[in-house]
């Protein structure tokens, strides 16, 4: 089903977005490194995406309780996480404000 | 149904760029987070419309996580942001090995399990990982190195087993020992891997790990075909490897001797230092402070466990009003994580275009009337430019003993945190103000009161 293709097609996606971050964060303050972080932590639960299409009907029930698991704690990640990021960025303020 | 989907996670990855990219400046940050939100809403949307899900199931966990992530974001303290993010973090790498886990599926090609078995490996390490890296910041458990003897051997013992456990599983998948054999150890790994690293190492330690749950995530895209779990992933480990890259570099170490040096596990330098330690009591400070026109402030770790910065700023705003220039020097590694100093001095709202990095501070230092350094230890360490024997030679630090005049708050002179003695306190312009730095700040903005 999943052809030889499909892998190096994927590997360039990595590749590329590898890159891609390298270039999209190396100039960010020292100031913002913590909300960068956590922000970024938040996008790692991404995995919830992956999680959610292994709760599907009709598995193994083993399967379905690690998906159960893995999507609650892909949410706590990623809730948690943009929801934290945005506290602390309300806080950071110019002078003269 | 398909197709949509695929477009839902082309906008939702355009999404993520986008945002990445506006959290790069604070005036954009807070919308950036807000659009990569976004884009994580579209991506879990999509991944919902695809078939044969169980709703009701999904509902549970996402109601369990929400209910859990937003009361953990809403309650901390700014103080305990290296906490939370490393809890975080681990929650993310242990989803991740769910999912590999959940991916296992009869007739999967070799590949596909090399990238589950990936996804478990990366996903373990960085559970326990982060669970330990939670526990020394938290100060649950020693937050010193712990090195013993033959512990490179365990190590390496455990990475054989993980490769030859890893090789099995994906010869045998049916056979699930082997299955079992790995994921143990991989917790087991994260575990061995984060006791020997200090406390005040862990800004490299919760950058890698943080690079590590977006490595895991990205395996699992690879394990379930799903690009945007890759693209995702793909961007939070590079941007957690650059993190870790920045920080190593402002300890002037390597990656490596950061991870199995076992830096802080105790050792102590005796290089004698001369001079001798001249306290100060809060009113002379006050005198001193009043006729200062120049002053800067140089945080650490210190003021995080006081809570000061609110009465820092308090004085900062005093000693504005008195007529002085106030700025903060801030040391790329102070405090637990990257960027520790500036969230809790943003959340006692000092703007940010007070706050100088260390290379714009060291040029105007000679300038500076009254250095404050208040529970900062290693980061304002001369002997990392004077002392050829010291630990930390080499480190770039804040050069405060260039000021006119340098307050230490500390507690009490027992050494630092890697027992390296600091020539700071005994030199000629340097004045101790001992005491908790809160009551210390806090005496001083009273003082400037009457």
């Amino acid at each position: 089903m999943i052809s030889v293709d499909s892998y190096f097609y994927l590997s360039i996606i990595l590749m590329l977005s590898i890159f891609l971050g390298f270039e999209l964060i190396n100039k960010v303050p020292a100031t913002l490194h913590t909300p960068l972080m956590s922000g970024a932590n938040a996008i790692s639960g991404i995995t919830l995406v992956g999680a959610v299409g292994l709760v599907s009907a009709g598995d193994p029930a083993l399967g379905k309780w690690l998906g159960v698991a893995a999507v609650a704690l892909a949410t706590i990640n990623v809730v948690g996480g943009y929801m934290v990021t945005d506290r602390m960025l309300a806080m950071f303020k110019k002078k003269g404000k | 149904m398909a197709t949509v989907i695929q477009i839902a996670y082309i906008i939702a990855a355009a999404l993520f760029i986008l945002g990445l990219k506006q959290l790069g400046s604070p005036a954009t940050a807070r919308r950036g987070n807000r659009i990569s939100a976004v884009g994580m809403l579209v991506a879990v949307v999509a991944a919902l419309l695809g078939q044969g899900i169980d709703y009701t199931w999904i509902l549970l966990g996402v109601a369990i996580g929400t209910v859990v992530g937003a009361a953990a974001a809403r309650l901390v303290q700014m103080t305990a942001m290296p906490e939370m993010v490393a809890l975080f973090n681990g929650f993310g790498g242990l989803a991740s090995l769910l999912v590999g886990w959940a991916a296992i599926a009869p007739g999967a090609t070799t590949f596909t399990l090399v990238t589950i078995i990936l996804s478990i490996l990366i996903g373990g390490l960085t559970f326990t990982g982060s669970m330990v890296a939670y526990g020394k910041l938290a100060e649950r458990i020693a937050s010193r190195a712990v090195v013993f003897s033959g512990q490179q051997v365990v190590n390496s013992l455990i990475v054989l087993g993980i490769l030859a456990g890893s090789v099995m599983f994906c010869l045998q998948p049916e056979n699930h020992s082997w299955l079992y054999l790995v994921v143990g150890l991989s917790l087991l790994f994260g575990v061995m891997a984060v006791i020997p690293i200090g406390g005040a190492d862990m800004p490299v330690v919760i950058s890698l790990l943080n690079s590590y749950s977006g490595l895991a995530a990205c395996a699992a895209g690879f394990a379930v075909h799903n690009n945007i779990l890759i693209v995702a992933g793909a961007l939070v480990g590079a941007s957690g490897i650059i993190l870790t890259q920045i920080m190593c570099k402002a300890m002037n170490r390597s990656l490596a001797n950061v991870l199995f040096s076992g830096f802080g596990s105790g050792k102590v330098e005796t290089a004698a230092v001369e001079g001798e330690i001249k306290p100060i009591t809060v009113e002379d400070a006050y005198y001193v402070l009043e006729a200062a026109s120049n002053v800067a402030f140089i945080p650490g770790y210190g003021m995080a466990v006081a809570q000061a910065q609110h009465v820092v700023k308090e004085l900062a705003e005093l000693l504005e009003a008195n007529g002085a220039e106030v700025s903060f020097g801030i040391h790329p590694v102070a405090g637990r994580m990257p960027g520790h100093m500036n969230v809790l001095l943003a959340e006692a709202d000092v703007p940010y275009d007070q706050l100088l990095e260390m290379d714009e501070i060291n040029p105007r230092m000679e300038s500076v009337d009254v250095a404050i350094v208040i529970g900062a230890n290693d980061v304002v360490n001369p002997a990392a430019r004077e002392v050829e024997s010291s630990p930390i030679y080499g480190m770039p630090v804040i050069n405060v003993d260039q000021a006119r005049t340098v307050f230490v708050l500390k507690r009490s002179m027992a050494s630092g945190f890697a027992g390296i003695e600091n020539p700071l306190f005994y030199k000629e312009n340097t004045r101790m103000l001992f005491g908790d730095a809160k009551e210390s700040i806090g005496a001083l903005v009273r003082e400037f009161g009457n």
